[in-house]
């Protein structure tokens, strides 16, 4: 079955991981709002990746970290072996430009710039492929996804850390108890905007869509009044409150059997049907 | 006469109404309306406030079964519907990813409003675009303990297995 969606609802991070947990082989293709890439892997690991129409042979990987210059990476273009990078890769390995340990650890580098990069994608088009192979030609280098996945997720650590402060955009705000505070600050368009809206019957995400925001903006703005002390999250007023999980009053052993008696009779009554 | 109560949620379109009307005995009362925003347009009427089907058991238990409006604007209602339920299957279609994030919050707030056990059903697995339950599970990150159930809602037997997987783990859950 396909694996279709949208980094706006499945992130980077997340196809990485599925992939990595359920140990994948193919190709999965993003097509963003202004390029196209594609990550191959096999068995749960990050073998190639490709960003759009960008040149991703050997010679350009090895100009790219420095171990050619631009000439020479032009020049190795025209030859005859450079329709194969493992070919071209052994040529210059025995005219000894460079070692095999420079040529894999160049092409990981390249293959890990270019998936760090999707890591900031929140749109696009993705589509994994089980069957697709990165191109002929191609030196492959496995990498595990596990450390692509933390180090990922660490550029991404204001995102995150944003998330954990303000888990839920279901809460609300209320000013704390001397909001005359406000009076001496300057606020932006913005945070103004999120300000006139603060009630306790309005959760954070009524005053985001009541102001065209996105949740990453809002979120912003928020953690912002709160490390200022300017403002407290609450839960809404119409909502229960928090921690108050109704639970099951314990049954008397008859209670019990009659309700265990019960969910068998709807058992033989659905099986029936 | 005794009645017990079973919830259907989920997102906005992903099959509870169908779900209930596959195994309902009587035609489910339907409380549906024109969708009039553009962005839920995925079919042309929606539950507003609840669907409604039934399975008599025998003269003396009545098993009803509840779908919730899939619509956040209305989940005012489902604190109401999930009073006393048994347990609560939650609907998820498979094959909209868009809808997944969606799907795990109702399941939170479900859990949060009653202790019972629930099952999350796979639907539309019978689609093309659908992902496996395996993937499903991760997307979801739902515990390993956590029964995440291939179903087509439009097939009986398949909504059989979803309501018999439940009601196994409402009987595991009184046994403990």
């Amino acid at each position: 079955m396909p694996l279709r969606g949208n980094l706006r609802d499945f992130s980077t991070t997340q196809l990485l991981n599925l992939v990595n947990l359920a140990k994948k082989t193919g190709t999965l293709t993003i097509e963003g709002p202004t390029e196209a890439a594609q990550m191959c892997f096999r068995e749960g690991k990050l073998v190639y990746a490709q960003m759009g129409t960008e040149d991703g042979s050997l010679p350009l990987v090895l100009r790219k970290v420095g171990k050619l210059n631009d000439q020479q990476a032009q020049s190795l273009k025209q030859r005859p072996e450079s329709a194969n990078d493992k070919a071209l890769g052994l040529l210059l390995i025995n005219a000894g430009y460079v070692t095999q340990a420079d040529i894999l650890q160049s092409i990981k580098q390249n293959t890990l710039d270019i998936t760090f990069r999707l890591f900031s994608w929140v749109e696009g088009l993705f589509n994994f492929d089980a069957t697709g192979a990165p191109p002929a030609g191609r030196i492959t280098v496995p990498i595990e996804l596990d450390n692509v996945i933390i180090e990922g997720s660490r550029r991404l650590r204001e995102w995150e850390q944003l998330q954990d402060e303000i888990p839920n955009l279901d809460m609300a705000l209320k000013f704390v108890d001397k909001p005359e505070r406000l009076k001496n600050l300057n606020l932006s368009v913005e945070e103004w905007k999120v300000v006139s809206y603060i009630d306790p019957k309005n959760s954070i995400k009524q005053i985001a869509k009541t102001n065209n925001m996105s949740d990453l903006d809002v979120r912003k703005i928020v953690y912002g009044l709160l490390q200022a002390g300017l403002v407290d999250l609450v839960r809404p007023i119409s909502t229960r409150p928090l921690g108050n999980v109704p639970t099951r009053k314990p049954l008397t052993a008859e209670a019990k059997e009659q309700e265990k008696s019960l969910v068998n009779k709807l058992i033989s009554r659905i099986r029936s049907l | 006469m005794q009645t017990v109560k079973m919830v259907v949620t989920g997102p906005y379109s992903s099959g509870k109404t169908q779900f209930i009307g596959t195994i309902s005995e009587i035609d489910v009362v339907k409380t549906e309306r024109k969708v009039t925003s553009e962005a839920e347009k995925v079919k042309d009427q929606t539950t507003v406030a609840m669907d409604f089907g039934r399975i008599t058991v025998d003269n003396d238990l009545i098993l009803y079964l509840f779908g919730t409006p899939g619509q956040r604007r209305f989940d005012f209602m489902w604190e109401i519907l999930s009073e006393g339920m048994l347990g609560f299957v939650v609907m998820v279609d498979s094959s909209r990813p868009e809808t997944f994030r969606e799907a795990k919050s109702i399941l939170e707030t479900f859990r949060a409003y009653a202790p019972t056990p629930y099952v999350v059903a796979a639907n539309k697995q019978d689609h093309p675009e659908a992902w496996t339950p395996e993937d499903m599970r991760i997307a979801l990150r739902l515990d390993p303990n956590v029964k995440l159930l291939p179903c087509v809602a439009t097939n009986r037997d398949s909504v059989k297995n979803v309501l018999l997987e439940l009601l196994y783990s409402i009987l595991a859950e009184m046994e403990k």
